[in-house]
C-alpha cells in the first residue's frame, strides 16, 4: 500500500511528465490557452493514459510475453493506445457534444501524445504489476492534468499581460514552462529509489 | 467669490509604488544589520552587485523597448528584487553568481513578462532557483556565524578580505573552506537525523541556539521585526503571514507531536532559513500572489506547507524559494476558485 503511495507521489510530483520527464509536450503547448479546454484535455487524457496503462499491461503480460512476441511491443502498444482513444472519442462524442466540439482535433491527438506511450512502456521496464501499472498510469495522467490546467491558468494571465512583441505567444509560454520546471525541481529527492 | 479650479486627481493615492517599495527597503534594514553582525560585510556586497546588474538590466530592458527610463527605474522595484536576491545567497559569492541571479530575475521572470505588475512569478525567487540548480557548490558554501559556537572556533573575513572575494573568488592565503564554512542548522540537521541521530541530540549541538541556529535565530527576529513594521504600515495586508506561518507551524507542530525524535520542534522550523523572510516579504510580493483575502489565506498555507514537506523529506534543506515559485504557479487557480462573491448576487 505505501509503495502505491509513493509511486503516485512520484509520479505527480518528483517525476512528473511533462516538467521533469518532458514528455507530452504538444498537448501541454497545444491546448493550454485557454482553462476549460485545459480542463477537458485533462479529463480526457487521464481517462485515456490509465486506461492505456492497464491495456498495456494487460496485453505486455497475457499476449506478448507467453508468446515471445516482444519486439511487437512499441507497434502492439500503440495499436492498443489507438483502440482506447477510439474508444473515449465514442464515448465523448455521445455523452458531451460540447466537450466534443471543444476538444475537437485534439481528442484524436491524445494518440500520439508520447506520455502515453511513454508510460506504458516505462510500466514494462519497472515491470510494474498490474495495480502499479494502474497506479503509475493514473499518477501520470494526473501530473499531466495539475500541470496542465495550472498552465493554462497562467497562459491566461499571460495573455493579458504587456509582454515585448517578439516574445508574444510561444516563446513566452515555452519560458513560463521552463519557470514552472524549475519550480518542479524543488520536489527532487522527496521520494528516493 | 471665487472658484479654484484644479485639475485631477482630486484624491492622491495615499501611497506610491516607490513608496511601497522603499518601506519594504527600510523594514529590511534591521534584518541586514544583524546579518552583517553575524556573517561579515558580504551580503552588503551582494547586494551592491546584484542592484546594479539588476538595475542596468531594467534599464536595458526599457531601452530596447523604447519605454521611459525614470518612472520604471524610479519605483525602486528592481532595487526590492536585487536586495532580496542578496538575502538568499551566502555571504561569500563570486560577483558573476550574484550578477547571473539578478540578470535572470530582471530580464526572465519580470521584463520578458512585461515589467512591474505583469510578473507571474516571484523575479527574486525565479533567479535564485537558477542559481541554487546551476551553482549548487557556491551557493552551499555558508560560513560559520560569528556567535560563539563552543568549540568550533570560525576563521572570519574582514571586510576589504571579503570584498577581495567577491570580485576575485580568491580566499587569502593560509584560508581554506573547512576553516571558513560549515554546515547551516537546516543542513546540519537533516545530515544527521539521517544518521540515526535524535533531534534532541542533533540541538544539543554547538551550532543551535535558543530556537533556532545560532545567530540565524536573532536574524530570523530582527527579519520579523521588519515584517510587523510593514504590518503596522499596511504595506502587506495580515492574511499571507498568518497563513505561511500557520502552514509551516500546523504540520511541524503535528509531527513533533507525533515523533520528537526525528522531527524538530515549530518553532525551529520558523526561526531557522528563511521561513520568516518568506513570509513577510517574498510570498506578499502584491503582484505575484494571490488577490482575493481567501486567496491570499489557501496561497499563504500552501507555502508554508510545502516549505515543510521540502524541509522534511525533500532533497533541499530550504524549501522556500520552491514552495513560493510553486505557488506563484497555482495562483489564478487560487484567484478562479476563491473569487469573491458580488454583494446581492449569488454564486
Amino acid at each position: 500500500m505505501q509503495e502505491l503511495a509513493l509511486i503516485l507521489v512520484a509520479t505527480v510530483l518528483v517525476n512528473n511528465f511533462v516538467l521533469v520527464k518532458f514528455l507530452g509536450l504538444c498537448p501541454f503547448m497545444g491546448v493550454s490557452r485557454k482553462l476549460e479546454t485545459a480542463a477537458g484535455m485533462a479529463l480526457a487524457t487521464t481517462f485515456v493514459l490509465t486506461l492505456s496503462s492497464v491495456c498495456s499491461y494487460l496485453v505486455q503480460e497475457f499476449l506478448l510475453a507467453p508468446l515471445g512476441l516482444e519486439y511487437l511491443r512499441t507497434i502492439a502498444f500503440i495499436l492498443v493506445i489507438a483502440g482506447v482513444v477510439q474508444f473515449t472519442e465514442m464515448v465523448v462524442h455521445k455523452t458531451s457534444p460540447l466537450l466534443y466540439q471543444v476538444l475537437g482535433i485534439y481528442l484524436p491527438l491524445i494518440t500520439t501524445n508520447c506520455a502515453v506511450l511513454g508510460v506504458a512502456l516505462l510500466n514494462v521496464q519497472e515491470s510494474h504489476g498490474f495495480l502499479e501499472s494502474f497506479v503509475y498510469g493514473f499518477g501520470a495522467a494526473i501530473g499531466f492534468s495539475l500541470v496542465l490546467v495550472l498552465f493554462a491558468g497562467v497562459r491566461e494571465r499571460i495573455a493579458a499581460a504587456d509582454v515585448p512583441a517578439p516574445f508574444r505567444g510561444a516563446s513566452i509560454a515555452l519560458v513560463t514552462a521552463g519557470l514552472m520546471s524549475l519550480a518542479f525541481m524543488g520536489f527532487a529527492g522527496l521520494v528516493r529509489g | 467669490m471665487r472658484f479654484e479650479l484644479t485639475r485631477p486627481p482630486h484624491l492622491r493615492p495615499a501611497r506610491s509604488v516607490t513608496r511601497v517599495m522603499g518601506e519594504v527597503l527600510l523594514a529590511l534594514v534591521p534584518a541586514t544589520i544583524a546579518w552583517v553582525w553575524f556573517f561579515g560585510p558580504g551580503i552588503l556586497y551582494n547586494m551592491a552587485v546584484a542592484t546594479l546588474v539588476a538595475v542596468a538590466c531594467e534599464a536595458g530592458a526599457l531601452r530596447l523597448r523604447d519605454r521611459a527610463l525614470h518612472p520604471h527605474l524610479a519605483d525602486l522595484s528592481a532595487v526590492v528584487t536585487a536586495v532580496l536576491l542578496a538575502f538568499c545567497l551566502p555571504p561569500l559569492t563570486p560577483w558573476w553568481i550574484t550578477a547571473t541571479g539578478a540578470a535572470f530575475a530582471i530580464l526572465f521572470a519580470k521584463q520578458l513578462y512585461g515589467g512591474l505588475g505583469y510578473n507571474p512569478f516571484n523575479p527574486a525567487m525565479a533567479g535564485y532557483v537558477v542559481l541554487l540548480i546551476s551553482f549548487p557548490e557556491q551557493l552551499t558554501r555558508w560560513p560559520w556565524p560569528q556567535a560563539g559556537l563552543g568549540e568550533i572556533t570560525p576563521v572570519a573575513l574582514g571586510a576589504w578580505e571579503t570584498l577581495r572575494f567577491t570580485l576575485t573568488g580568491a580566499l587569502p592565503a593560509g584560508v581554506s573552506w573547512d576553516a571558513l564554512s560549515g554546515a547551516t542548522p537546516l543542513d546540519d540537521l537533516r545530515t544527521r537525523l539521517s544518521l540515526a541521530a535524535t533531534v534532541e541530540q542533533v540541538r544539543a549541538g554547538p551550532l543551535y541556539g535558543l530556537v533556532g541556529g545560532r545567530g540565524w535565530e536573532w536574524i530570523a527576529l530582527w527579519t520579523g521585526v521588519g515584517g510587523l513594521y510593514l504590518l503596522w504600515r499596511r504595506v502587506i495586508r495580515w492574511q499571507i503571514p498568518l497563513a505561511v506561518i500557520a502552514g509551516l507551524c500546523l504540520p511541524a507542530t503535528l509531527a513533533w507531536l507525533l515523533a520528537p525524535a526525528t522531527f524538530p520542534p515549530p518553532t525551529f522550523h520558523l526561526f531557522s532559513g528563511a521561513a520568516l523572510l518568506c513570509a513577510f516579504f517574498i510570498a506578499t510580493d502584491p503582484v505575484s500572489a494571490a488577490t482575493s483575502p481567501a486567496g491570499r489565506l489557501v496561497y499563504g498555507f500552501g507555502i508554508g506547507a510545502l516549505i515543510f514537506i521540502i524541509r522534511s523529506w525533500g532533497g533541499y534543506p530550504d524549501g522556500v524559494a520552491f514552495a513560493v515559485l510553486l505557488l506563484n504557479m497555482a495562483v489564478p487557480a487560487i484567484d478562479h476558485f476563491t473569487r469573491p462573491r458580488t454583494y446581492g448576487h449569488a454564486g
